[in-house]
């Protein structure tokens, strides 16, 4: 009983600071530390996954869990670091305009996010049902981010922390998605970022940038 | 074994043209596997009807009359797309704007990006279904920045970046779909996202979570579908890409999107109870058709026009599949396969429009059937298709669209008309000076092959004409299915 209720708390700390990090991420200006930020997210997205399955005892979720190790935080985060080395951008600062209405727009996107997955939570048998408006807000919070930012880079990270708030919607609402799915998943996404880092090479040889302004001309005149 | 060699075909294909695409001979290899596919695909057609719904491989591929149906269409227009981009590609290389190495990468690609949709068509998991989409999103966007310019990359970046966004509203609910699963059928890992165990118990399934997840899994297949607001990525995509990957996203990805958002309906109806569902897809249905045909008037590029067009007729589907019913959804099926015929057969011909032009601008493509009378006829039959004269296939189905639209929901015809009646206008005015100007352009290098235009236009009115009892009865038997 003790054990399984320093577990819950343990949970709520975790998706606490999952919540924390995006809103992090949102105001982040320099490109390394953002990737440093993703790699943190995942890094308690795994701790996650483990708790879940430490709790239920599902050893499916173990190799998941692992998945996320090796995948989100290793694999991409270098992959990126790399990426932004070769590309001469990790300095990059990037003008963020106003920070504060950015912010003000995640909290009224949390409070939604919490209004929609109430009738989920209340269903749910996990540990971890509690995180799922988190889960959401860590959607709706990276998706304002892709907006808001004209980095093709940080863009990119925006669609990474995505997926990170969806894995963690399945580890909290369900006990993880079946196996195969998840690996064909974790396939889909690493593919994701080869692509993008080939188009990264692209768009700078075209444009001499990586900033999205040039890629604008594309209009309904 | 069908089913094993219509997967296996387009994925081993993949791989000898990821090896061997930048040889001489690989635009055959391609249009010899397409070929085998739909071989293999008739196949599978005729066991269906033969001896009904397939279940195999531990329950996790189901074939019934209405994905079955899908799959021909596929396999076919995926074989006809390999014959035309033969020597179009040809042209592109002579013109200089590709190299031997970005076609082995289109060829490669081409192959598995049939692989996705056959393996998204065919899989009863819909976990699976989602890992498919997304990576037919994923192989498509290296072709559609395949020239390597400004406004491609653009176009792909945008493409990745809107369905990256649309697959994972997607993913959510399919997270959703597995959790109400999960809750009615206990924990059963693999088989819980099976549709087919998902559809024996799905009046059990929670109606909320059943309802949120459709919606999330109609804006994001529904992003793939083309529908508005969503719309973005398509006509750009369409328009930057190569012309064979306009016309196999046109013709085939759109559908399977549209596939995908079909099988969600039947459950989150049967769930829900009530009406709900349909209505979502009727409400997006019409604005996405109202959209393109007001868009098409003010585009100045042949191929964007016809991605608009697309948007519209795409969402005349969605919404006689939101009306539902066995009449409706015959006519939505009859609407898909002549429209991704027709679609398909416009982007050859407008392909070779440009090429015989030197650009994709309306304005500089004139006196067609002057230059190159096939290509000028075809685009001229093709365009009157697409905007349902009578007595092409697109007519038969838009008719029965509307008079059911009539008894069922009358508000909306008028809507539907004035999308037709706005449509009809803004692409006969821009096709007519293209097809019977004037002009002093040369002729094309290499014979185009036009042969699957009047392939695809011949079957068009056939449809429009009659349709045999045996295809009648199939789509009847698809249209039960969807309920």
């Amino acid at each position: 009983m003790l054990r399984s209720h320093l577990d819950l708390e343990f949970a709520k700390l975790l998706a606490a600071a999952m919540l924390l990090l995006s809103f992090v991420m949102l105001s982040t200006r320099r490109t390394q530390q953002l990737i440093t930020l993703f790699a943190w997210q995942g890094t308690i997205l795994f701790l996650s996954t483990v708790l879940v399955a430490h709790d239920a005892g599902v050893t499916e979720l173990y190799f998941s869990a692992a998945l996320t190790l090796i995948l989100k935080v290793i694999t991409l985060p270098l992959v990126l670091h790399f990426l932004i080395r070769r590309l001469g951008a990790q300095w990059d600062n990037e003008p963020l305009v106003n920070i504060p209405v950015t912010m003000l727009v995640g909290l009224v996107l949390v409070i939604f996010a919490f209004g929609l997955a109430q009738p989920i939570s209340i269903l749910a048998t996990t540990i971890m049902r509690h995180t799922i408006g988190i889960a959401l807000s860590v959607i709706l919070l990276s998706f304002l981010m892709m907006i808001t930012r004209r980095k093709a880079v940080t863009q990119v990270i925006g669609f990474l922390a995505m997926e990170n708030g969806l894995f963690l919607a399945a580890t909290s609402a369900t006990y993880g998605m079946p196996m195969v799915i998840e690996l064909g998943i974790a396939l889909d996404l690493l593919v994701a970022v080869f692509i993008l880092g080939i188009f990264f090479f692209q768009i700078r040889e075209q444009f001499d940038s990586l900033d999205l302004h040039h890629l604008e001309s594309l209009r309904e005149e | 074994m069908e089913l094993l060699l219509v997967l296996g075909l387009p994925l081993i294909g993949t791989l000898i043209l990821a090896i061997a695409g930048a040889r001489r001979y690989a635009a055959e290899v391609n249009i010899g596997i397409s070929f085998m596919t739909l071989i293999f695909a008739s196949f599978l057609v005729l066991r269906i009807i033969r001896s009904g719904p397939l279940l195999v491989w531990h329950e996790q591929f189901f074939v019934d009359s209405f994905n079955v149906f899908l799959v021909a269409l596929t396999a076919f227009v995926g074989m006809t797309t390999a014959v035309f981009s033969r020597p179009y590609m040809h042209i592109e290389e002579d013109h200089g704007k590709l190299s031997a190495k970005r076609l082995r990468l289109y060829h490669s690609m081409y192959q598995l990006f049939m692989f996705a949709m056959l393996l998204a068509l065919l899989t009863n998991n819909m976990g699976l279904v989602w890992v498919a989409m997304e990576a037919a999103t994923l192989s498509t966007v290296l072709l559609v920045s395949l020239y390597r310019t400004k406004a491609s990359l653009e176009a792909a970046w945008k493409y990745f970046i809107l369905c990256g966004v649309g697959i994972a509203q997607a993913l959510f609910g399919t997270i959703l779909l597995y959790f109400a699963a999960e809750h009615t059928l206990g924990r059963q890992g693999m088989t819980a996202l099976l549709w087919t165990h998902l559809n024996a118990v799905k009046t059990e399934l929670e109606p909320t979570v059943l309802g949120l997840a459709f919606v999330f899994l109609l804006v994001g297949y529904g992003t793939k579908v083309g529908l508005a607001p969503l719309h973005n990525w398509l006509p750009d995509a369409h328009a930057e890409g190569p012309t064979p990957v306009s016309a196999v996203l046109s013709g085939l990805l759109l559908n399977v999107a549209l596939y995908a958002v079909v099988r969600c309906k039947v459950l989150a109806v049967g769930s829900i109870g009530s009406l709900i569902p349909s209505r979502m897809m009727m409400a997006f249905g019409l604005l996405s058709a109202l959209l393109g045909a007001f868009f098409l008037w003010r585009q100045h590029d042949i191929k964007r026009l016809f991605g608009y067009s697309s948007i519209e007729h795409m969402g005349i589907i969605t919404f006689a599949f939101g009306l539902g019913g066995p009449i409706a959804n015959f006519a939505a099926l009859l609407h898909m396969t002549v429209h991704s015929l027709t679609k398909s057969s416009i982007f050859f011909t407008a392909g070779h429009a440009s090429q015989t032009a030197g650009t994709q601008q309306v304005d500089g493509i004139r006196g067609l059937a002057e230059i190159n009378p096939t290509v000028g006829w075809g685009l001229m039959l093709g365009s009157l298709a697409i905007l349902g004269m009578p007595p092409f296939g697109v007519f038969a189905s838009e008719f029965l669209i509307l008079t059911t639209a009539m008894r069922e929901h009358p508000w909306a015809t008028p809507f539907l008309l004035i999308a037709l009646g706005v449509a009809f206008a803004g692409i006969f005015i821009k096709v007519q000076p293209m097809v019977f100007g004037e002009s002093d352009a040369p002729k094309l290098p290499h014979s185009p092959a036009l042969v699957p235009v009047f392939v695809h236009l011949a079957l068009v009115l056939t449809l429009g004409l009659y349709i045999p009892p045996a295809l009648a009865e199939w789509y009847r038997a698809a249209a039960r299915l969807i309920g």
